[in-house]
């Protein structure tokens, strides 16, 4: 039995969209070094729709794994259904993670959330 | 490649403990409480070992007691003195900061039953200095316990000078050996040491047995009861294919430890030396005074067990004390006690080469950690504020 599920190190080893958006429309970073994780997502966003989104991570396997199925989750999705994005989603995404390894997808939802508060804040008029 | 650098973690058994092993659980599988001879040669055979393992460390074999690995000996040694202490007013135990969390989780519950622990600081370079043990000995002190290596950052305790302490104090002297006994010499006369715990499973013995040395007059306390095995001081049938393979191991560790730590420590010093030049990194502990096979090195921005994954990918197995390997919220105690701040702790990487580790396998682990370390920098936000200068290097 491994530590982690085979999706889990699949998103490990080979994360999607990792990175930076230079000219992002929104940007959220969760987590501190204390805790040793950190997540930073970045945002594309055109027409009500996540076109674009990139992450960023310090922390654990399942952290980084987290941080790209979430990305996954959304890329492509109208912004009301990335809104919509909760942690078990993610988990459930991933065929589950270890009890003790649950706060990386809750993580992984507050990245994005934080990053949609950060549009919402430059486009108050996209507010629902 | 496939490299197994976590020897503070366990060792492969050594041919020699097998094969001392095997007859014990084929043919000679006799209780060695029982009167007739099947019982009788167990007997012997468990008291050979006794005698054996005391040579090792210069004891005699009435002060060797067989357990059930480190953290029983360590349970049992501190227990005991302390249950000595009890019944003579004393409620001091002195150790250090950094100990295994054997020794740690035994003095918390002794806190909580009336005793006051006092925790020596181990310093930048996790040494312990004898003069702050000389100032902590007050007259209700009924022990000192500071291990002799550390099993995360592999940096030696003066424990001849520690020990002198505490015998001209009248202070028991207790030392968690765990990962010194069969790699460094041990001599508990010289040494001033009172009582010592070791555990096979570290110089490639089989694993669920160590032992307790408590010195002639050192009066234990049983953590089980319900024989008279371990001159009723452990009751329970001795393991003893377990301690036919301890015996075995140790021996052959003692018989070639002076070249196997030389050639170690070489190695150990080549692998330093081609970690350090990853930028903004650091080796924990002080760097003469450390196990031969032990290398510990903090990485600035990046977390430990995505190194491990990664390392493990690459057929290289290693040990992190960052908080994601531990299970909870804190990285490893022993870095904080050292001094690095919780964000660097976290990047943490320790390497344990074995006896048969080869120039080439050290050069593999040199490149494959630059090229990991590197890699989860590219993606790290911490290192992008740091090379971007929103937050300052501490490394």
């Amino acid at each position: 039995m491994a530590l982690y599920s085979e999706k889990v190190m699949d998103h490990f080893r080979n994360p999607r969209n990792v990175g930076v958006i230079e000219d992002a429309d929104g940007v959220g970073e969760v987590g501190n070094a204390k805790c040793g994780d950190i997540m930073k997502m970045y945002l594309k966003i055109e027409d009500d729709v996540v076109t674009d989104v990139k992450f960023e991570t310090f922390g654990c396997g399942s952290a980084i794994a987290s941080s790209s199925m979430a990305t996954e989750l959304i890329k492509g999705k109208p912004v009301a259904d990335a809104m919509k994005l909760t942690n078990k989603a993610v988990a459930e995404a991933l065929d589950g993670l270890p009890a003790y390894k649950m706060h990386c997808s809750v993580l992984a939802e507050e990245a994005i959330q934080s990053a949609l508060e950060d549009y919402y804040e430059k486009h108050p008029e996209k507010k629902p | 490649m496939r490299i197994y650098a976590d020897n503070a973690a366990t060792t492969k058994p050594s041919r020699a403990a097998i094969n001392a092993m095997l007859p014990f659980l084929e043919e000679e599988y006799g209780n060695p409480s029982s009167l007739y001879a099947l019982g009788q040669r167990a007997k012997e055979a468990l008291e050979q070992a006794r005698e054996e393992i005391a040579a090792v460390i210069r004891a005699t074999p009435k002060e060797i007691f067989f357990t059930s690995g480190g953290s029983e000996a360590d349970n049992q040694a501190i227990l005991s003195a302390a249950e000595i202490g009890r019944k003579a007013g004393k409620r001091r135990i002195i150790s250090a900061a950094f100990e295994h969390h054997a020794v740690l989780h035994t003095l918390n519950r002794l806190e909580k039953d009336g005793f006051d622990v006092t925790l020596l600081d181990v310093h930048e370079n996790g040494v312990v200095r004898p003069a702050e043990l000389e100032a902590a000995i007050r007259g209700d002190t009924c022990l000192v316990t500071v291990m002799t290596a550390n099993n995360e950052i592999g940096t030696l305790q003066p424990i001849r000078e520690l020990g002198a302490i505490c015998k001209k104090r009248g202070v028991p002297f207790h030392t968690d050996a765990v990962q010194a006994v069969g790699h460094l010499p041990v001599d508990v006369d010289a040494d001033n040491i009172d009582m010592l715990s070791a555990s096979a499973h570290k110089f490639h013995g089989p694993k669920g047995v160590g032992f307790l040395y408590a010195r002639n007059g050192v009066r234990l306390s049983n953590l089980i009861e319900g024989g008279a095995q371990e001159r009723g001081k452990r009751a329970g049938t001795e393991n003893v294919p377990a301690i036919m393979g301890m015996a075995a191991a140790l021996k052959e560790s003692a018989s070639r430890m002076a070249e196997d730590a030389a050639r170690m420590g070489a190695l150990r010093d080549r692998l330093i030396a081609g970690l350090q030049e990853i930028p903004h990194s650091a080796l924990n502990g002080d760097a003469a005074k450390r196990l031969p096979g032990n290398v510990n090195f903090c990485f600035e921005g990046i977390e430990g067990e995505g190194l491990l994954l990664h390392l493990d990918d690459r057929g290289i197995c290693a040990s992190s004390g960052s908080a994601c390997t531990s299970g909870s919220l804190e990285p490893s105690h022993v870095l904080l006690a050292i001094g690095r701040a919780h964000d660097v702790a976290h990047g943490s990487l320790r390497l344990t080469i074995g006896e048969d580790a080869t120039e080439e396998e050290i050069d593999y682990i040199i490149r494959n950690v630059k090229e990991v370390v590197e890699y989860l920098r590219g993606f790290s936000p911490v290192w992008r504020d740091l090379t971007s200068g929103k937050a300052q290097f501490i490394l």
